[in-house]
């Protein structure tokens, strides 16, 4: 029988926790994305035009609006697991009546919030730049939760995986925002040579933004059912590596 | 009855390292226990396979009949545990730890008075609206036994609850526990401080190298010890030993005696009175009563420093 109670609060405590830390955790990186806006629209706005009709600060904000989405979803998850393994707080929620899936739908849920919180912030700043039309809201969504579930996810197996602040680091720097930035969340990968339109095609990051795109210009460069199916078996296995790893108790339980 | 903790055959390897071999005991219900041990011992292990943290390579422990891998959840509910280290969240305060800790045992408002009690008895109700990191050692301590105690489990284990307190801080841990005890807690205590395991344990279990190499009644390991020592500063020097007390000296000069008497079999009034009888007086005298740290240095074979 699940611990509805006790998922919950488990939950609630980590919205709470990132909560305490708005400036950090919800008001820079919308900051990010407004420095990004200034720089990519007043330099690139009147140069580029990806999508027939459609301006470049239009196609950039929803790349923006879904890294800032994945990016905080995996801070949040690693940041918070990582602290408190270091502190030793996890201990607290190891020796309570939580199943490993009712701890990893806590964490995921709170890592899909702050992502979402992010999200809303980067999308309201756009504003000031391109009220972007929205094509269908439930695609916008969808994406959203997946995104967030998918680097939430990740975030908590870099925590568990990792033994200093070090190794969380290299994972976001090498793995999380190289994939972000080379996702087409700044162009189309139909402007690039065909070999790297290849390989543009096995990162996952890049069904995440060109879906989420979708959802705002009705545009896409590939079909929004194939990222909707890649994204949603990434976050499938994702998910189940997660479980597994929540449920070997590796480097939790002895 | 049903033991409230009932560990059997418990086996624990790291590596290469056996840190627990073929452990066997049972916990009486309403029993303050006490798990002795050196640094290294295999205490701390045995407490988190107990509490879900570390995995048995062969045995099973059961808390109130519910085994802990099996019955986790219901294990759980069951068992309140002070760990060792000083554990906080820096987001939050201590009500807030306490409610959350609550809420992740299912429990909800209904809980909050009780929690309000647990605040009010460890003498944190002033301080339960600070930060986790505002708050001393000590305070974080008690925070960390309220923490145990907020699902209100039938047991309670205490891994070194007194290690790095004050004076002060200790004796008010003593009474508290003892209260509990009251209530029908049954209590597992592990502790450094053997004075503290004298006076509070019913029974006591000692873990060397993995091997439990004791599990008696306080008074029963204390019997393994039945000698006290008597030192007399002698008034002038000795001329002759009374033969009532020639097999009892341990030493003596022209200044001291020390004499080994047995607890139950001798007297000391009856050695005071051969004394006077042989003319030997005394200005000072001193008993040097063993306690359980000479049981648990002769089992575990360790130095006295």
């Amino acid at each position: 029988m699940i611990n509805w109670r006790g998922m919950n609060k488990l939950f609630v405590k980590e919205v709470l926790r990132f909560l305490k830390v708005t400036v950090q955790t919800i008001i820079t990186p919308v900051v990010t994305v407004l420095l990004y806006l200034l720089v990519f629209s007043s330099v690139l706005s009147d140069h580029v035009e990806i999508y027939k009709g459609i301006g470049y600060t239009a196609f950039l904000v929803p790349g923006l609006i879904m890294m800032s989405v994945i990016q905080n979803a995996f801070a949040n998850n690693s940041s918070s697991l990582f602290q408190s393994k270091l502190n030793g707080n996890i201990l607290f929620m190891l020796l309570a009546p939580l199943s490993d899936l009712e701890i990893y739908i806590a964490y995921t849920g709170a890592g899909i919030v702050r992502g979402f919180l992010v999200g809303i912030g980067a999308w309201i700043v756009s504003c000031w730049f391109v009220i972007l039309p929205v094509h269908n809201p439930w695609i916008l969504v969808c994406f959203t939760l997946i995104g967030g579930g998918i680097l939430g996810s990740l975030g908590m197996i870099s925590a568990i995986c990792s033994d200093k602040w070090d190794h969380i680091a290299a994972f976001q720097h090498f793995v999380i925002i190289p994939l972000s930035f080379l996702s087409g969340a700044f162009y189309s990968i139909k402007i690039l040579p065909d070999f790297w339109q290849k390989v543009s095609l096995l990162n996952p990051f890049f069904y995440l933004i060109d879906g989420f795109r979708y959802g705002f210009l009705g545009r896409s460069d590939i079909s929004v059912v194939t990222s909707f199916a890649i994204v949603l078996g990434c976050f499938i296995l994702v998910s189940f590596l997660c479980l597994l790893i929540l449920h070997r108790g590796y480097k939790l339980r002895s | 009855m049903i033991p409230a903790v009932s560990v059997s055959n418990i086996h624990k390897k790291f590596g290469d390292f056996q840190a627990l071999c073929s452990i066997d005991f049972n916990i009486e219900d309403g029993l303050f226990f006490g798990l002795l041990g050196p640094n290294g011992a295999g205490k701390s292990t045995l407490i988190n396979i107990m509490a879900g943290l570390a995995r048995a390579d062969m045995g099973t422990i059961h808390v109130m009949g519910n085994d802990v891998r099996a019955d986790w959840r219901k294990t759980r509910r069951t068992l309140g545990i002070v760990p060792q280290e000083l554990a906080y969240d820096p987001f939050f305060t201590a009500r807030e730890m306490l409610r959350l800790q609550s809420g992740y045992f299912g429990k909800g408002k209904e809980n909050h008075a009780w929690i309000d009690e647990l605040l009010d008895r460890l003498g944190l109700t002033d301080k339960a609206d600070e930060n986790m990191l505002q708050l001393s050692g000590g305070m974080k301590k008690r925070v960390l036994i309220a923490q145990a105690l907020v699902h209100k489990p039938r047991v309670l284990v205490l891994d070194e609850p007194t290690a790095g307190v004050d004076v002060e801080l200790r004796k008010t841990l003593w009474k508290f526990i003892r209260q509990l005890h009251g209530k029908g807690h049954t209590i597992l205590l592990t502790t450094h401080y053997l004075e503290e395991a004298e006076a509070l344990c019913d029974r006591i279990a000692i873990l060397d190298h993995g091997k439990l190499i004791a599990n008696d009644t306080t008074e029963a390991l204390l019997e393994l010890c039945p000698y006290r020592f008597l030192n007399l500063s002698l008034s002038s020097p000795l001329a002759n030993i009374p033969e009532l007390i020639q097999k009892k000296v341990v030493s003596f000069d022209n200044s001291e005696i020390v004499l080994r008497l047995h607890r139950t079999k001798d007297s000391i009034g009856s050695v005071l009175d051969a004394l006077n009888s042989a003319d030997i007086s005394f200005h000072d005298l001193h008993i040097n009563e063993p306690g359980l740290e000479q049981v648990f240095l002769s089992l575990t074979g360790a130095k006295d420093d």
